[in-house]
């Protein structure tokens, strides 16, 4: 029978199956961060059980770290805890630990990928919705709760429903000044954030072959905000070359023949899909999302849109978003005047993505107006910025850099966008209160942060393309 | 190990809005915890309290003809993060049940694996309950899990609604997952030797 890449993935992964109920899935990899896995490791003591395979787990501090003075000891005393019994897991039960001020440090999957400890083919889970951004390799990972973190490091297996399958084919090519962040944020603005719940997304298509892995990782990461399970995309030469030569992963001959196997990571071309969409990625223009879920999004030189202009799903909180936003319908989004500014998270805090924004800003200021945080994704990130110039461009423009960590994506430490301020944020979720009590995210990519953060301005980024 | 659930019969509050992202439900400030205990204290934090610290009135979990084990929210309940502290913290407050006419995935394998019984019924459903609780505070709703259905007190209308056999029995019987899961270690090895990933 023919099968699509996600069949193919979770069907080889299955341990076992029980009548009318879950698949018994076996996971290849565990990534595990300090916010949910205390009480999993607690539990899991409770039972007098321990980690069955210690090997197979990677573990980073990312989601409650500062951003600045990182050598020195946490102030906030609950997420110096937090970090600390982190630490003492990880030493119990022989976990490697990519921990504070380690070489490797940064948000768990930045470094999976970077490591290469994300390999084509594998099931990998973690404690956080974000974890569907390893598809972009073929994998089917997906974002799991502190209960199922705990089975997992009990059993190395989890239960679940096998999800149902979608199909979303991107035709054609992004223009000039448009991105993967774009060309997610136009998705989800047609499917709504709740469109791809119960699903495996396979983005497919000539615009999603064309890109690089960084970019297919920024539509991955944002498949959970369509509220599917997780986005893949079949592995080729792209992924090859970006995976050949990480540290952890196969090499040499190893390497070769696991890249022969790889190559059958692909749906079969009669597969059938629970639902197919196509869209030409030569609609598709600078987003940006004026509401409080990632769906609310409108192309930059849109207006605000009225009731039936949106989703049917989202007529009716239309107006509590518009109030939590202070917009107005029909009131063109460009020109809005933008204090923050916030390059980073698991969506846009690679080396593409800070290379992006200082390319933009190179010979430019910084607006007067404006903070920014540019907060890369992992300490490797940090370091090649400095090695390629970067950090240079951004400090002769205005920037800093701060230090690796989840930041202000969701505001845990003490990176917290003020009430009633609007930020252009490179990251995945403009929910109220998401930035800090109060704040009001405008999610777009790094091009157009790059272009507020000099203009001081909701800007389409092509004017200066 | 969670309670046992079967028969929940309680007054409900009300809340209908669509979307409701974990971070409504919990708020990523208050995460920093490492035990499961407190969390229902900051449910729903920003639309209960205001930056002050005082009640808001509007709130629905302030409203004194409010109360209940039961939940009804609208379309798409729990989307966003996958912490598992939203459901800790609804189930921490005093819910025992969630309705909506449709949850995200991954907070709905939360609640189940906590004893906290999403229950999804029909968009006119929600409705017909939302209006039956609106209009009369004290309408009684009943939910019988072995039934797997949900009936509304005075005029007995009611709706049955989907569960996996696997999880009913789970939630009857207070099981959970993980004692499961360790069961089948003999196989789980056998899994690994066979696909040689040991």
């Amino acid at each position: 029978m023919s099968k699509t890449l996600f069949d193919k993935v979770w069907d080889a992964h299955i341990v076992k199956q029980v009548d009318d109920g879950p698949d018994v899935l076996y996971i290849d990899r565990h990534y595990i961060h300090e916010v949910t896995s205390p009480q999993a490791f607690a539990g899991l003591e409770k039972r007098g059980l321990t980690v069955l395979r210690p090997e197979r787990i990677v573990a980073t501090a990312d989601h409650n770290v500062p951003t600045l003075d990182q050598h020195l000891p946490i102030r906030n005393e609950l997420s110096r805890l937090q970090v600390e019994t982190l630490i003492t897991n990880c030493r119990k039960h022989g976990i490697g630990l990519y921990g504070l001020n380690h070489p490797y440090q940064g948000i768990v999957h930045v470094i999976g990928p970077e490591l290469g400890f994300t390999l084509p083919g594998l099931t990998i889970v973690c404690g956080d919705s974000h974890t569907s951004t390893h598809g972009a390799f073929g994998c089917v990972a997906f974002g799991i709760g502190t209960s199922e973190v705990e089975m997992v490091l009990a059993s190395q297996c989890i239960m679940q429903p096998k999800p149902k399958s979608m199909r979303i084919s991107i035709s054609n090519r992004l223009g000039k000044g448009v991105t993967a962040k774009d060309l997610v944020l136009y998705v989800i603005s047609k499917l709504s954030a709740g469109g791809g719940t119960g699903h495996f997304i396979e983005f497919a298509g000539e615009a999603i072959r064309a890109l690089s892995m960084e970019e297919r990782m920024t539509i991955c990461n944002m498949s959970i905000e369509m509220g599917a399970r997780g986005g893949m995309i079949a592995p080729d030469e792209t992924t090859f070359s970006y995976v050949k030569s990480r540290e952890f992963a196969p090499k040499g001959a190893e390497f070769d023949s696991a890249v022969e196997a790889w190559k059958q990571l692909k749906s079969d071309e009669d597969a059938l899909f629970g639902q197919e969409f196509t869209f030409d990625a030569s609609d598709i223009a600078p987003m940006i999302t004026y509401g409080t879920n990632p769906g609310m999004g409108i192309k930059i030189s849109s207006a605000i849109p009225d009731e039936d202009e949106v989703l049917p799903n989202d007529r009716k909180g239309l107006g509590k978003a518009l109030a939590y936003m202070n917009f107005e319908r029909g009131k063109p989004i460009a020109g809005t005047s933008v204090n923050y500014v916030f390059v980073g998270s698991c969506t846009n805090g690679r080396i593409e993505d800070i290379r992006e924004f200082a390319g933009f800003v190179k010979g430019k200021k910084k607006a007067a107006n404006v903070t920014a945080w540019i907060v890369p994704g992992s300490k490797q990130v940090e370091k090649q910025a400095e090695e390629e110039g970067l950090l240079r461009i951004l400090e002769d423009a205005g920037f800093a850099l701060r230090q690796p960590g989840c930041s202000a994506c969701l505001a845990m430490n003490d990176d917290i966008i003020p009430s009633g301020e609007y930020c252009v944020s490179t990251s995945n979720r403009n929910f109220e209160g998401r930035q800090g009590p109060g704040a009001r995210t405008l999610l777009a990519s790094p091009l157009t942060a790059a272009a507020a953060a000099v203009t001081g301005r909701i800007t389409d980024p092509r004017t200066f393309l | 190990m969670p309670e046992k659930l079967n028969i929940i019969e309680s007054t409900a509050c009300p809340l209908p809005v669509e979307n409701i992202d974990t971070d409504q439900i919990i708020p990523a400030r208050f995460l920093k915890a490492t035990k499961r205990e407190g969390f229902g204290e900051n449910l729903f934090r920003d639309w209960r309290y205001n930056a002050d610290g005082s009640t808001r009135e509007d709130f629905v979990l302030n409203h004194k003809k409010y109360s209940g084990k039961i939940l009804v929210a609208g379309r798409n309940f729990g989307c966003g993060s996958s912490r598992e502290h939203a459901a800790w913290a609804i189930y921490d407050y005093g819910f025992s049940v969630v309705v909506s006419s449709f949850f995200a995935d991954i907070f709905r394998n939360n609640s189940l694996n906590n004893g906290l019984l999403p229950v999804q019924v029909s968009d006119s459903f929600l409705q017909i309950l939302l209006t039956a609780i609106q209009a009369e505070p004290e309408t009684e709703i009943r939910i019988d899990l072995e039934k797997q259905t949900i009936s509304i007190g005075e005029t007995g209308q009611s709706e049955s609604f989907g569960i996996s056999s696997f999880k009913k029995l789970c939630l009857m019987n207070g099981y959970d997952d993980i004692d499961f899961l360790v069961s089948l270690k003999d196989e789980i090895h056998v899994f690994e030797e066979k696909t040689g990933r040991c």
